[in-house]
């Protein structure tokens, strides 16, 4: 599966971003931050992994404080259709980061495959990108790479 | 106090002298009545089994009106609400439902469980897990010492009700960690000081838990280690073990998902242990439906007899062939005994769980010194009081072992290997699906 792939790319190519990555605050999962800290790593670029259950304030401080190029939400809990919501609100409120991108990903739903694809939802929220893995986490992935690889080339 | 009650310990010594495996759902639902028609579905399954309450993320976290609101607005959760619920509400739930052939265990993870407890325990039920290591490190990022605070009281409150004879049970989480990838003499050394933490503050009744990890050997030398650990860190108390089916990345088809069950059944009933918390065939995909678990309980159950018939003639061919005298039974347990303190994971264990309780008085103390100074550090686990400097991974032997051990007293332990990268790592957090499935191929949902 083409989750490796991400070690080709040219670090060089352009510079590299740096993410804050994050989970939802009732999400306790850690693997799969720890994954997403190896990927966009891999792909050259720099990883503020925040840990499981990352509370609303301390993303906010974060971004504040050092303002990434990008949020990067992963959860797999099931309930990022319906907890997802605090987040974007408390960073969209913030007029510093209102321009901020934020994408989220993952398992959004408890009923897997089975789910509403929450998307269109999440989006109208004010996250820029959604990454629901549904049916294949290859295909989330694989959009996510093309995500980062596209605002590595916006920067450069 | 003349009347105890203490059912899910006479349950489980109970079924220790006949001999069957305890099996055990982890099923938790939103709904008071699905979780209600639930519990009678295990009840009825025809298994000898434990029913499970599971709680919900926002309870996990203390959300307790989150929780409420979701219920309110008709959203699914991912387990039940307890405190949201609350007492009356959970014991009408429950009403009629657990009695001497059936006890309940709430299952939560929560690293401040005082009022889950409390909540529990006016609801009737006396059994429940965790631990203030266990469900700190993985499952939040609540400050260590913060969390050992809280256990300790929620520890005392289960102790203290014992006043009123009811002996609660309480069953530690330590041998899970973070489900997978975590090598089996940090389990077990994890697994044994929350217990000795129990046992500090009062409880008389627990059991210490391991997590089927990756290759079967390994497992029977841990669980053996896990028991000889118990035996001679838990004076005078009433102790099993609990075996978990794999916690890590599920198989995503029915025939791997069910192999991987009857795998870890054919364990538990080779290692003597007492109870079995299963997996279903939905574990990959989504939270698993009230008929899923109880098809999980009757395959690890029917498995487990399989195996308990074999392991029985097997004995009964070794006896027979050993002249079967009481002399020769003494001579065979302490020659167990003795190859039990030879396996790595038994002596690393030991060397963690001494190393740990030489650091302070009390156990209490001695934890959150211990993963300050490194001493135990659980890999790639994200939690700001864990070090996070230990790597391990999956050899070509299938067993776990030590990249690196960090600051943990561990020399020699480790076999030299590169850093673990992305493509490294998922193909080991995807062993089993790789090894099970019939058209392994991708990375699939993080359950």
């Amino acid at each position: 599966m083409e989750f490796a792939g991400a070690a080709q790319a040219e670090p060089g190519a352009s510079r590299p971003l740096t993410f804050v990555l994050c989970t939802l605050p009732s999400d306790s999962h850690m693997w799969n931050l720890v994954a997403m800290q190896l990927l966009i790593e891999e792909m050259g670029h720099t990883v503020r992994n925040l840990g499981a259950c990352s509370p609303v304030a301390l993303v906010l401080q974060e971004c504040r404080a050092e303002p990434p190029d990008c949020v990067v939400v992963s959860t797999v809990n099931g309930l990022g259709g319906i907890d997802a919501a605090r987040l974007i609100t408390a960073l969209r409120a913030e007029p510093e980061l209102a321009g901020l991108p934020v994408v989220i990903g993952g398992s959004l739903g408890v009923h897997g495959e089975a789910d509403a694809d929450p998307s269109a939802e999440l989006r109208d929220l004010g996250y820029d990108g959604v990454f629901p893995v549904g049916a294949s986490a290859e295909r989330a992935l694989t959009r996510f790479r093309a995500f980062v690889a596209a605002r590595a080339e916006r920067v450069r | 106090m003349t009347v105890e009650h203490a059912p899910f310990s006479v349950f489980v010594a109970a079924r220790r002298r006949a001999g069957t495996l305890i099996v055990q759902p982890r099923m938790g639902f939103g709904d008071p009545a699905v979780m209600r028609a639930g519990l009678l579905a295990v009840r009825a399954a025809g298994v000898p089994a434990v029913g499970t309450v599971t709680l919900d993320s926002f309870t996990r976290q203390g959300e307790h009106e989150r929780a409420a609101m979701a219920r309110a607005a008709g959203l699914d959760l991912n387990g039940y609400p307890l405190v949201a619920e609350g007492a009356r509400g959970t014991a009408r739930m429950l009403a009629g439902i657990a009695g001497p052939g059936f006890p309940l265990q709430v299952r939560h993870g929560s690293p401040r469980p005082e009022r889950i407890f409390r909540t529990m325990l006016a609801a009737g039920v006396e059994a429940t897990e965790g631990g203030p290591v266990s469900y700190c490190l993985p499952y939040s990022r609540v400050p260590l010492r913060e969390s050992v605070r809280a256990w300790s009281r929620a520890t005392r409150l289960l102790a203290r009700q014992a006043d009123r004879g009811v002996r609660c049970h309480l069953e530690t989480f330590g041998g899970c960690m973070l489900g997978q990838l975590c090598p089996p003499a940090l389990l077990v050394a994890i697994s044994v000081l929350e217990c000795a933490f129990f046992a500090e503050h009062g409880i008389t009744s627990m059991s210490a838990s391991y997590a089927q990890q990756t290759c079967p050997e390994q497992d029977v030398e841990a669980l053996a280690a896990l028991r000889l650990l118990c035996a001679e860190f838990l004076p005078g108390v009433d102790w099993h073990v609990v075996l978990y089916t794999f916690m890590g990345l599920y198989p995503r088809s029915p025939e791997g998902a069910e192999e991987l069950l009857r795998q870890s059944a054919r364990l538990a009933v080779r290692t003597g242990t007492e109870r079995l918390i299963v997996k279903t065939v939905a574990e990959a995909h989504r939270i698993p439906t009230i008929q899923e678990n109880v098809e999980a309980l009757r395959v690890a159950h029917r498995t487990a007899v399989a195996a308990g018939a074999e392991v029985a003639a097997g004995a009964a061919d070794a006896a027979g062939a050993a002249g079967a005298s009481d002399d020769a039974g003494a001579a065979a347990a302490d020659a167990a005994k003795t190859t039990v303190r030879d396996t790595e994971v038994y002596q690393q264990a030991r060397t963690l769980i001494e190393t740990v309780l030489s650091l302070a008085p009390t156990v209490a103390r001695a934890l959150p010194a211990a993963f300050e100074q490194g001493l135990l550090d659980v890999p790639y686990c994200l939690h700001p009081d864990n070090r996070n400097e230990s790597r391990c991974a999956i050899g070509p032997d299938g067993r776990l072992e030590w990249c690196d051990v960090g600051r943990m007293p561990l020399a020699g332990a480790a076999r030299g290997r590169a850093a673990v990268g992305l493509r490294s790592l998922l193909a080991d957090l995807e062993f089993h699906r790789r090894r099970l499935d019939p058209y392994p191929s991708t990375f699939g949902s993080g359950r």
